[in-house]
């Protein structure tokens, strides 16, 4: 992981992270209610975090639905979601991931991601952390009590610690930990491989080479 | 000898660039399917980073997901045709392919991707698009992707990838008469769970997939992520040839010969070994529809909705009783017979000629019952054409249902049609999630003879009371 590659850093995950966390009790949450279909219409990246789960969060006439989560006064500062197994299914929408952490979250902690979420979410600094079912029972039962109650993400020895001081460690390959901690840029990293790619395009039949710049004048850096 | 290796380690090997030590392997992309929703951004990053694009020939582009459906001359969402311009801007000063509105092979990019002949046996198939997953139903391995990842595959033309496990889907027997392959799928992801294909590729096999058309085999494949999987996979055969023979984008003749021979080679050998296996057993798939708010909530048409009370893991109870209210239908009773506001043909996994030539078949002769919206939404513009060919446009007209122009349209509700609050709608598409056809929408998802069925009666109906004797 040499300089060229952590000279585009993006930002760098701040490990350990202390924090309160809200908890959305529910198994197989969806990237529609996440981030509903009629938003998608932008072609920019901001503005999601306002929309955040819009319809659970809004009734019909938008006034804010007092019962939801994510509407609490104290929502804001907390920067670790809690919720049920199988997070993030259906759409492959990104924006779902860019309005989680628009809105502040740094860290989901699930039973289970689905696979396409769990991917963009690491895209976006986002950790998913997956913890056994009793401790994700117990996280959840725990803000009845104690909706100050923080726990803690400890990114560089792949644990979570809960209130009560009780650690389980996450799974997390290493690369996915290091382009978290360290800012590496994906596509830099593949880049260094140019010459592999070249070689392996011109291994197959109708090998054609053709880099497309764009204009410097629409090359806004 | 080397080891037996399943059809989705074989494509797997032929496109690693190279193995980076301690990171995922470099994955060569073969097709990049690109539109107007989930691109935006992508090339929005290119420009911002300085980074060039560098395989335009190897990218199509169309815009489906938030084009109007109604007449082409009509009012389009200020802000959808705003995206439709940046893709089409894009694709102008990239040199990328684009199939846009106006274009005589527009269409749902799932749908014209196959029918073009731009999906082939043995490659990789991306796209920011779950649905993806479509295109395995040729061999190919294809997955959806975030848009962070659509830069990176523009950039490079390849992604940073670990493998899949795999599982091998065993379809055993045959379907029965009046029921589609949209069934054979809701019956797999039911019995998977929504989440019962994470971490999985899944492969479908067994003689009621040998029997199955392309078109069918897109729809299961189409639902593969409904059970978690990012891809589905069936291995080509003389079906797959028989289909792709004379497409556009398909090899021609010496070529033609040569691409077969190597596709030959694709499917599993006998011995490979597969992570996991599941059965079903196609005799007994009756038509489905859901009734909860994931796809895995579903039920022979016929069949009684599921008791919360009578479930013992708690979560589960309680995922249950929040989709019943979500949805206003009561525990315990049937589902036949009751009351539709809306149905809708097309999606892209059930968007093409057969499924439309299953609807026209209950609709001919009988009419949209009142009170009931009844659209019918071709997945492309040569689809439109075909069963316009084959007069299906007048059936559903005479019917009085709306045939339309092609887009992704009611499946999730972005460019304008879209069921009102409190609603049911029978729907061929692939997500009953709640909000997914408009906000406070309650959708059935089903196969393309039920909801012609639904249409005409007005309430949920077995359609196999239509079959033709």
């Amino acid at each position: 992981m040499n300089d060229p590659v952590r000279a585009m850093v993006r930002s760098v995950f701040p490990s350990p992270l202390a924090s309160r966390f809200l908890v959305l009790p529910v198994d197989h949450v969806d990237t529609d209610q996440i981030m509903p279909a009629r938003f998608l219409t932008a072609v920019g990246k901001d503005g999601f975090g306002a929309r955040l789960f819009h319809d659970w969060r809004y009734d019909a006439a938008g006034n804010p639905r007092a019962d939801c989560v994510f509407n609490r006064p104290d929502a804001a500062g907390a920067a670790v979601l809690v919720s049920g197994e199988n997070f993030g299914c259906g759409s492959s929408r990104e924006h779902a991931a860019w309005a989680l952490a628009q809105f502040g979250f740094r860290a989901v902690v699930c039973p289970s991601f689905a696979d396409i979420f769990r991917q963009n979410a690491l895209q976006n600094d986002l950790l998913p952390v997956v913890v056994p079912g009793d401790f994700h029972h117990r996280l959840v039962e725990w803000t009845k009590y104690d909706p100050d109650a923080h726990l803690t993400i400890d990114l560089v020895a792949r644990t979570v610690i809960a209130p009560n001081g009780q650690a389980v460690e996450f799974p997390l390959d290493s690369f996915s930990q290091i382009r978290l901690l360290e800012g590496l840029d994906e596509i830099q990293f593949i880049l260094r491989h140019g010459a592999d790619i070249e070689a392996f395009e011109c291994g197959r039949p109708g090998c054609v080479v053709q880099v497309v710049n764009p204009p410097d004048s629409m090359t806004a850096r | 000898m080397s080891a037996p290796r399943t059809l989705y380690r074989k494509i797997w090997d032929a496109h690693v660039v190279v193995q980076p030590p301690e990171a995922p392997a470099i994955l060569y992309i073969d097709r990049h399917y690109v539109h107007e929703v989930t691109s935006p951004q992508a090339f929005a990053g290119l420009r911002r980073r300085g980074f060039g694009m560098r395989r335009p020939d190897r990218t199509v582009a169309t815009a489906d997901h938030s084009v109007p459906t109604g007449p082409l001359d009509g009012p389009a969402d200020p802000q959808a045709a705003t995206q439709v311009a940046a893709l089409e801007a894009n694709c102008r000063r990239y040199g990328v392919t684009c199939l846009g509105p106006g274009h005589p092979d527009q269409g749902i990019v799932h749908v014209i991707g196959p029918e073009l002949g731009l999906t082939l046996p043995g490659m990789t198939v991306v796209c920011g698009d779950s649905h993806t997953a479509t295109h395995g139903a040729f061999g190919a391995l294809a997955f959806g992707i975030g848009t962070s990842e659509v830069e990176q595959v523009l950039a490079t033309q390849c992604l940073l990838q670990r493998p899949s496990k795999t599982c091998r889907v065993d379809m055993a027997g045959r379907l029965q008469r009046g029921v589609t392959a949209k069934d054979l799928v809701l019956a797999l992801v039911a019995a998977l769970g929504t989440g019962g294909g994470t971490g999985h590729v899944l492969e479908y096999a067994g003689t009621a997939v040998r029997a199955l058309s392309m078109e069918a085999r897109m729809t299961v494949c189409n639902m593969s992520i409904e059970a978690g999987a990012r891809a589905g996979l069936v291995a080509p055969d003389d079906i797959t040839f028989q289909y792709l023979c004379g497409r556009p984008h398909a090899p021609q003749g010496k070529a033609w010969e040569a691409a077969v021979d190597a596709w030959r080679r694709l499917p599993s050998d006998p011995e490979a070994v597969y992570d996991r296996t599941v059965s079903l057993d196609a005799d007994v798939v009756e038509p489905m529809i859901t009734f909860g708010t994931t796809p895995a909530m579903g039920m022979p048409i016929t069949g009684i909705i599921s008791d919360p009370d009578g479930v013992g893991d708690a979560d589960i109870r309680r995922g249950l009783r929040k989709a019943l209210d979500y949805m206003g239908l009561p525990a315990g009773r049937p589902l036949l017979g009751h009351p539709v506001n809306a149905v809708f043909i097309g999606s892209c996994t059930n968007g093409r000629l057969e499924d439309f030539a299953a609807a026209a078949a209950v609709f001919r002769g009988r009419r949209v019952a009142p009170g009931v919206r009844a659209l019918v939404v071709p997945g492309s513009r040569a689809v439109k054409r075909a069963a316009e060919a084959a007069g299906l446009d007048r059936v559903f007209r005479a019917a009085g249902a709306e045939w339309r122009e092609p887009g992704c349209s009611m499946c999730l509700a972005m460019n304008g049609d879209r069921v009102p609050p409190g609603a049911w709608c029978i729907s061929t598409s692939n997500r009953n999630f709640e909000g997914r056809q408009g906000s406070g929408s309650r959708t059935l998802l089903a196969g393309p003879p039920a909801a012609a069925a639904a249409a005409v009666t007005g309430v949920v109906t077995d359609p196999r009371i239509f079959l033709e004797a």
